[in-house]
């Protein structure tokens, strides 16, 4: 029940207009109270003539439509049936720098059904079958398009359809409602397996895509599109690539047939990507890796442009557009081998000798050595204290006296060792971190690897563990913790290249607009600078462009080169097999081997392409990694076509 | 035996309101038989809705509005939780978090916001009735303003719209000065440029399309194109029951629910509409009449609200079907298929009723 108070109060409120005599305070309220009744009442009277005035409007638009503009929506509405079809553009191509199309489109005529217009769909397929050929794998992609319920889209039953087949289809359409034939495009990499991990591919639209889109707000220009990128450029690129697509709006008859085109908004094609990739080059490299597995990695120091991006073994992209076969699909994915996998940017390895050079200027700029002092290399590194342990150089008896420029050319692992003792672990990795060690190198793929380049605080936070020294030491010649991704490996050596100068590494030079031809570029300037000491970036130089001569650990690979090259050998244990491989007798021994690394630059005095090799399990730097580069430069520089030795006549330059 | 029993059972009905929203169901049903392609299944469903949804407005009706009044703020404190809820511990369908899991079903909370919104604003302003300060009103609207944000993140921004349509009359109707309302309007107004270049491109297209839907007709503006087509084809008297091409040959999207005004209009034409517009301007003219005469600001607060905001369904509804307002997911009030929507509109109507019914007690 109500509380006494408000009783009063209200039958106070409704004797309001009556006059009655109150206290002056009391009196001042009511008239409030009368005030406030009176403003309420007024703004009612408000709202109700809004509300009439509102629906007054309504029904002013429904007479615009049902009375003045009725004869218009009949017209669209009764004698014809109105259908918007969305006209998909064409997806940009991809050039590459001397011009040549890596991948772009053809068209191909496709059998496609119209399910609200045709009528019981598994006998119209059957009779269909009788006029062309229907796989039972058409079948099921058809029933599979049908279920995710594309609305007013017109289904491909049959896809690249030969001339014979469009022509007998086209004498037998009568008997099909609802059955058309349409041109459609389909995108083709020209190269096949070459470059294939840099273009990526791509593959009909998921779950995930759908709902992508649908965050993004891009849905809608989706329709009829069938096809996303996936991985690589295409991936990384879709939202330039795909353009916008265009409508129709079709005005069609009883059976469906298209009778005239009411309004169309023709689609624009996707933007062209233009990339660094040099196709030649990259199609030399593979040649080159031929049937071993590893990744290269070639950028123009200027620029951080990508020249070649390799990773061995590859696949062919074609393979997905036309939606792969699930038993392709399979051997792709259980390969042993992973071709799925792109190494030069998911691949982390040890980068095991190629880091002395970085070493080196490490100690240089941090005052940690004296270019000319020399060290006595009996064979082995003895670090004190904790009992003491021994790190044994890869050469049995060592090298002897070693300076700073010998221990880069011979590949002194004692020397670096003391000096990797004398930085300690922070120094390594603030330093050396300035040339992309331990961070993602930017690169326009998706997908990219951090490696690791280790310090006290992060192995704290990995393993709860405090830093040892012994840590330290493994680190100082590439192993250990120290892990890098061939990118990361081709950008380090790029920066040496580039006195300093730090881009970032990227494929796409510009996006072109189709309609206007315009470019856009994509970042040339330098993201940041090393400062490095000329002198001792001289130093460091010379001692590479030794290693590739006469003396220097990849002599043999640098022999008769009419450039100056400089370069760096490295060989990183493969510590043990991965848990979830299986263990294969036959391959057991081979997938035991070193990786062979190595790194490079030419021409030495101004260089134009630095690069990055690695062979896995190819076993020494010096034999199996440098030819490659020599080769790769080779083409590069001089246009020579790199001969194939049989393997066995491989140069064995021994050591590291 | 019977009158009396049916005397009991009429007490606090108000008989006007009851015929206008009867005739409105009836059109609501016969409409669906249409717009569900001729299925009995869909009527029977409608049905059993409409069953529930009259007997939780004869509840709503029995009981007396001070009851209300003192269940509106533990409500609105219960929705504001749930909804905190649902944006820490929702689950998402088709993109949208709005549904909370609680043991054996789901809610979802912002649909009691509707309700516990206006409700307790109408409370807050009643109990400090004698002097309204502007601070009470930046209170009231912080009350609005919260569950608003939280619903429109979830995002469902047609119940957002309600919920600050719905609080926004109480607020106004409660006295806020037009000066105040004068100047927000002028401020909102003067955000847009600065907002604008903020917007990513994508979130402009967006709203560019809401406002032409021709921009863009295979996504959003798909479905006004072809309901604005639906309507014009219908001419003055329509196309008939049961003939509507549109609604018949798929076209119209989501038919039976939000756009099940584009069948209506097409099979009844202009002279349709004109029945249905006046039906609905009947109950919310009866709503008006209620809150003028309502005894206590509470109720004429909330009768106010209740009647503007069904006002701002059909207004929102029929405006989006006929183009002149971008899609925003908003039923058309007793016509369109679904019982929540019923459920919250006849619970609403048995509160008027109640305030209507109820204040005659007090006088005698």
């Amino acid at each position: 029940m109500l509380s006494r108070p408000r009783i009063f109060r209200r039958l106070a409120a409704r004797e309001e207009r009556a006059p009655i005599v109150l206290g002056g305070a009391r009196r001042a309220e009511l008239r409030d109270h009368q005030k406030e009744l009176h403003g309420f009442q007024t703004r009612l009277v408000v709202c109700a003539g809004s509300v009439v005035a509102v629906f007054f409007l309504l029904l002013v638009r429904f007479f615009y439509l049902q009375v003045l503009q009725h004869e218009y929506y009949h017209t669209l509405a009764e004698n014809n049936r109105i259908t918007i079809n969305p006209m998909i553009p064409n997806r940009g191509l991809m050039i590459d720098r001397n011009g040549a199309v890596i991948a772009h489109n053809y068209a191909a005529y496709t059998l496609e059904i119209t399910p609200s217009k045709a009528g019981d769909l598994e006998p119209l397929i059957n009779e269909l079958a009788t006029v062309v050929e229907v796989a039972p794998k058409d079948r099921k992609r058809f029933r599979k398009l049908l279920e995710e319920g594309h609305d007013f889209a017109s289904l491909p039953i049959r896809t690249r359809l030969n001339d014979v087949e469009v022509a007998r289809f086209a004498v037998n359409k009568y008997r099909f409602p609802g059955v058309d034939i349409r041109a459609r495009l389909f995108r083709h990499y020209p190269n096949g397996e070459v470059a294939s991990h840099v273009l990526g591919y791509i593959g009909r639209r998921t779950q995930a895509d759908d709902e992508k889109l649908e965050a993004e707000g891009m849905d809608a220009n989706y329709k009829g599109t069938e096809f996303i990128g996936k991985v690589g450029l295409e991936g990384r690129y879709e939202a330039n690539l795909h353009g916008t697509t265009g409508f129709e709006e079709v005005e069609t008859d009883a059976n469906g047939r298209a009778v005239r085109t009411l309004r169309s908004t023709l689609p624009v094609s996707g933007n062209n990507l233009l990339l660094s990739l040099d196709a030649r080059l990259q199609e030399v490299a593979e040649r080159v890796f031929g049937e071993r597995r590893g990744a290269l990695v070639a950028i123009e120091p200027a620029t951080g442009g990508v020249l070649a991006l390799v990773s061995k073994p590859g696949y062919d992209p074609n393979q997905f557009v036309d939606g792969i076969d699930p038993q392709s699909w399979d051997m792709l994915n259980s390969s042993p081998d992973h071709p799925l996998n792109n190494r030069a940017l998911q691949g982390v390895y040890p980068p095991g000798s190629t880091f002395k050079p970085f070493m080196a200027l490490a100690a240089l700029e941090l005052g940690k050595r004296n270019p000319h002092h020399a060290i006595y290399d009996p064979g082995y590194f003895f670090l004190s204290g904790g009992g003491g342990h021994r790190y044994r150089d890869w050469k049995t008896g060592g090298h002897g006296m070693v300076d700073m420029h010998r221990s880069i050319v011979i590949s002194c692992d004692t020397y670096y060792y003391g000096v990797a003792q004398d930085l300690g672990i922070d120094s390594i990795h603030e330093f050396i971190g300035q040339f992309g060690f331990g961070k993602r190198s930017g690169i326009d793929i998706d997908g990219e690897a951090g490696g690791l380049l280790p310090s006290q605080e992060w192995k704290m936070r990995r393993f709860q563990q405090k830093w040892f020294m012994g840590d330290t030491i493994s680190v100082g010649i590439g192993q250990g913790y120290n892990l890098a991704t061939p990118v990361q490996l081709a950008q380090a050596v790029s920066i040496l290249a580039n006195n300093g100068a730090v881009f970032r590494p990227h494929l796409v030079r510009h996006i072109q607009d189709s309609q206007t031809g315009k470019l856009t570029s994509i970042e040339v300037e330098p993201v940041g600078t090393i400062h490095l000491r000329p002198e001792n970036l001289r130093l460091v130089r010379d001692a590479m462009i030794d290693v590739t001569r006469p003396g220097g650990t990849a002599a043999a690979a640098g022999a008769g080169a009419p450039y100056h090259f400089a370069g760096k050998t490295g060989t990183a244990q493969v510590v043990a097999m991965k848990q979830n491989e299986k263990y294969d007798e036959r391959r057991v021994q081979e997938r035991h081997r070193d990786h062979a690394l190595f790194i490079a630059y030419a021409p030495a005095e101004a260089p134009t392409i630095a690069l990055a090799v690695l062979v896995e399990n190819g076993g020494h730097g010096a034999s199996a990694a440098a030819p490659v580069a020599r080769a790769v430069l080779d083409f590069f520089l001089l246009g020579k076509e790199p001969q194939l030795k049989s393997k066995g006549a491989e140069d064995a330059s021994e050591n590291d | 035996m019977i009158s009396r029993l049916l005397a009991f059972l009429g007490r606090h009905i108000d008989r006007h309101l009851l015929a206008a929203v009867g005739a409105l169901l009836l059109v609501g049903l016969i409409t669906l038989y249409s717009a569900s392609g001729e299925n009995v299944g869909r009527i029977g469903a409608q049905l059993a809705n409409i069953v529930v949804a009259l007997t939780v407005m004869w509840i709503a009706a029995n009981i007396p509005p001070h009851y209300l009044q003192r269940l509106a703020l533990p409500v609105y404190v219960v929705g504001l939780l749930l909804l905190i809820a649902v944006w820490r511990y929702g689950e998402t369908v088709n993109g949208a978090r709005r549904w909370l899991h609680i043991g054996v079903t789901r809610i979802q909370p912002s649909e009691l916001m509707k309700v516990a919104v206006p409700l307790a604003l109408a409370w807050y302003f009643d109990r400090y009735e004698a002097v309204l300060k502007l601070r009470d009103f930046a209170v009231a609207g912080l009350m609005l303003l919260v569950p608003v944000v939280l619903v429109a993140k979830q995002p469902d921004l047609g119940t957002a719209l309600i919920i600050t349509a719905a609080g926004f009359y109480v607020i106004f109707l409660a006295g806020l000065s037009w000066k105040v309302l004068v100047g927000m309007t002028v401020a909102i107004g003067a955000c847009v440029p600065l907002v604008w270049p903020l917007l990513h491109d994508y979130q402009r297209q967006r709203i560019l399309t809401l406002l032409d839907p021709n921009q863009d007709p295979l996504g959003a503006g798909y479905h006004t194109i072809q309901a604005t087509i639906a309507l014009g084809s219908g001419g003055f008297f329509g196309k008939g029951w049961l003939n509507g091409t549109q609604a018949h040959l798929d076209f119209l999207p989501e038919r039976s629910t939000d756009f099940i005004f584009a069948v209506f209009s097409e099979e009844f034409g202009l002279f349709g509409n004109l029945v249905l517009v006046t039906l609905f301007l009947f109950v919310i003219g009866r709503g008006l009449f209620i809150t003028f005469n309502a005894s206590t600001l509470f109720t004429r607060l909330l009768a106010g609200a209740i009647t503007l905001t069904l006002f701002t369904y059909v207004f929102v509804n029929m405006g989006m079907v006929s183009g002149v307002l971008p899609v925003v997911g908003v039923p058309l009030p007793l016509i369109s298929y679904g019982g929540t929507s019923l459920v919250s509109i006849l619970f609403a109507m048995g509160i008027l009723m109640s305030i209507h019914t109820h204040k005659r007690l007090v006088k005698s």
